[in-house]
């Protein structure tokens, strides 16, 4: 404030009476100028991602059947392959990552929210969270890697589903955390003293009360997490999923693909028919994401009406 | 105090019966368990520094510090005349990284400004959510877009001399990426700009021009700062863009219409590999890994420590 105030002072006792410019025409042009601009610079973003959609569906819709859907991927045969190991393993690798991180998640962000004393342990895991949701996801392939993959392999099956699932847990986990603890955030703490009041404890307050009403909030920044967990490549990749399989895994340890990982093997290809491929690829994925988030808005809607 | 009501009160309530120390216990139990769930987030931090430390010290053992840090040669691939010298990669991500936010910090704070001091609460309403959709974009989406869509359309029409993979398509769809990022965070702060501020301008006879460029952005200036680091240490970080649009050469060159690797490219260009675990190979990605997580580390410190002390107080 001080700043920016001193700012107009100085240029006020610079102005003479002749610096003074009663014309405020020529202002009020630049000013339009400058409304164009931020106004146009807004759109660019928004019309990249509509050029990028009209592409990817130009290219990759007409080849999206159910051959694609069900086929297996094929070198030799690119003309009939299909992307059905990669789509059943995305499936296997959202519901395990689900299984994994929502009760984490939620505990923790209970935990933070509502028992933890506001002291300097408290600050750290505050801390730790913010930084590890700064961590390129890179990284969290490498801890997979490390921990997942080689140390705890004879339990998980090395470079499995479990694995994959796993390490993709840790990476949206501070995404949840937090989204469920702005949620707690907004609940008016006279509910809490109100249980208190009659009886209940801290857990019944929070399980009968406190988490019905954090629920949508918490859900959806949930599913958002799950489909950018969905939609992540590069940890998959260090963590190992196949790049060609010809069968959908078996259960949590079996060798997986995933649809990224797919839609990346395909645009790795020189010749043209892959890239199509990988548009197509890109369609199905697409497709996925939009339905988890539809289920991430639809959740959140019935819940807000019923509360 | 409750569970004292309930211990001496007398039985006839049914509900009233509950035995007061198996709700102690689960009372205990529950806290323990959720204490767990949170401390689960400090155990994984430990884990990367861990995974990272313990394959980085090993490569060390190999490879001088000095020449890893100095050297201007990477050729890992080959073995048996190895060079490990990091600096190619680092040059490569640097390069990505400056071209996407040249990109992002002009339209993100240009679109935090418009949201914020122009558009119509209607208009926010969608234009945000919008705006948002494009970090939610899968990178490998945007890997592919880079490669065959932008590249070839800048080659076609005003630098013929551009190679297939080169730095400037990958950054440019990258910084697309990031305009979300930096828009949401320096509107953050400019909404936290007190209104009489604006008011008091607009008094003085200011435009909206004015009162934006030269109250609301210097008055939010430590949230933009905060936004352009966090904008960077997403450049840095970010893995399929670069590794499919970039290229997969390591020289040292600012050249962006040239191939270049960056370090996140490299790990995976190893991983998707078959490379024996243990061996020197192995290794790097871990050394490469160490450097770019220290990297980020630094950026994200140092954003938070902007905007916790350069905070404008109202």
């Amino acid at each position: 404030m001080a700043r920016a105030g001193a700012r107009i002072t100085q240029e006020n006792d610079r102005g003479h009476a002749s610096d003074f410019k009663p014309s405020i025409s020529p202002r009020h042009w630049l000013d339009r100028v400058f409304t164009g601009v931020v106004f146009v610079a807004t759109l660019v973003g928004l019309v990249v991602l509509a050029v990028l959609l009209v592409d990817v569906f130009k290219d990759g819709l007409p080849k999206v059947n159910w051959q694609f859907i069900t086929g297996y991927p094929s070198q030799i045969v690119p003309e009939t392959a299909g992307i059905y190991p990669a789509l059943l393993g995305s499936l296997w690798l959202l519901g395990l990552t689900a299984l994994f991180s929502v009760p984490l998640g939620i505990g923790a962000a209970v935990y933070l929210e509502e028992y933890s004393a506001d002291n300097w342990l408290t600050r750290v895991i505050e801390i730790n969270i913010a930084n590890l949701a700064g961590v390129p996801s890179i990284i969290y392939g490498l801890l997979g890697l490390g921990i997942f993959v080689s140390v705890l392999g004879s339990l998980t099956g090395g470079e499995s589903v479990l694995s994959g699932a796993l390490t993709l847990s840790l990476l949206i986990l501070p995404v949840i955390i937090v989204a469920t603890r702005e949620s707690l955030k907004s609940i008016p703490s006279a509910v809490r003293e109100g249980g208190i009041a009659l009886g209940a404890t801290r857990w019944e307050v929070i399980r009968g009360h406190l988490l019905p009403m954090a629920l949508p909030g918490a859900l959806t920044g949930t599913i958002l997490a799950l489909s950018r967990a969905i939609g992540e490549t590069a940890p998959l990749i260090v963590v190992g999923a196949a790049v060609y399989l010809n069968y959908a895994p078996e259960g949590p340890r079996s060798d997986y693909m995933a649809i990224p990982i797919q839609i990346f093997t395909w645009i790795e290809q020189p010749q043209d028919v892959f890239k199509t491929l990988a548009a197509a690829g890109i369609v199905v994925l697409m497709v996925v994401l939009l339905l988890t988030n539809s289920v991430a808005i639809l959740t959140r809607n019935r819940y807000q009406r019923r509360g | 105090m409750a569970v004292e009501v309930g211990r001496k009160g007398r039985p006839e309530a049914g509900d009233w019966r509950r035995n007061s120390r198996a709700r102690h216990l689960r009372e205990r139990a529950v806290k323990v368990a959720l204490a767990a769930c949170a401390y689960l987030s400090v155990l994984t931090t430990f884990g990367i520094v861990a995974v990272l430390l313990f394959e980085t010290l090993d490569f060390f053992k190999e490879v001088s510090l000095l020449k890893f840090l100095t050297g201007t040669e990477w050729s890992a691939s080959f073995q048996g005349q190895a060079e490990y010298g990091i600096l190619p990669l680092v040059c490569g991500t640097l390069l990505t990284t400056a071209i996407a936010i040249l990109v992002a910090l002009p339209l993100g704070l240009s679109a935090a400004i418009y949201l914020s001091e122009y558009a119509s609460a209607r208009l926010r309403r969608w234009l945000k959510p919008a705006l948002e959709v494009l970090a939610g974009v899968p990178t490998v989406v945007y890997g592919y877009f880079a490669l065959t869509l932008v590249t070839p359309f800048l080659k076609d029409t005003i630098l013929p001399s551009l190679s297939v993979f080169n730095a400037l398509s990958a950054g440019l769809v990258m910084g697309v990426m990031i305009i979300p990022t930096v828009a949401s965070v320096s509107e953050d702060s400019i909404y936290a700009v007190p209104r009489t501020l604006r008011e008091g301008a607009y008094a003085l006879g200011a435009t909206r021009r004015e009162v934006a460029t030269r109250i609301v952005v210097p008055a939010a200036l430590s949230g933009i700062v905060a936004a352009f680091i966090l904008g960077v240490s997403r450049a840095i970080g970010e893995t399929m863009i670069v590794a499919i649009a970039a290229g997969a050469q390591p020289v040292l060159t600012l050249n962006p219409l040239s191939s270049v690797q960056t370090m996140t490219a490299y790990i995976v260009q190893v991983a998707s590999g078959d490379t024996p675990r243990g061996t020197t190979t192995y290794q790097t990605i871990f050394a490469v890994g160490s450097t770019l997580f220290v990297m980020t580390l630094l950026l994200n410190i140092v954003s938070y420590w902007f905007v916790r002390h350069y905070r404008e107080k109202y």
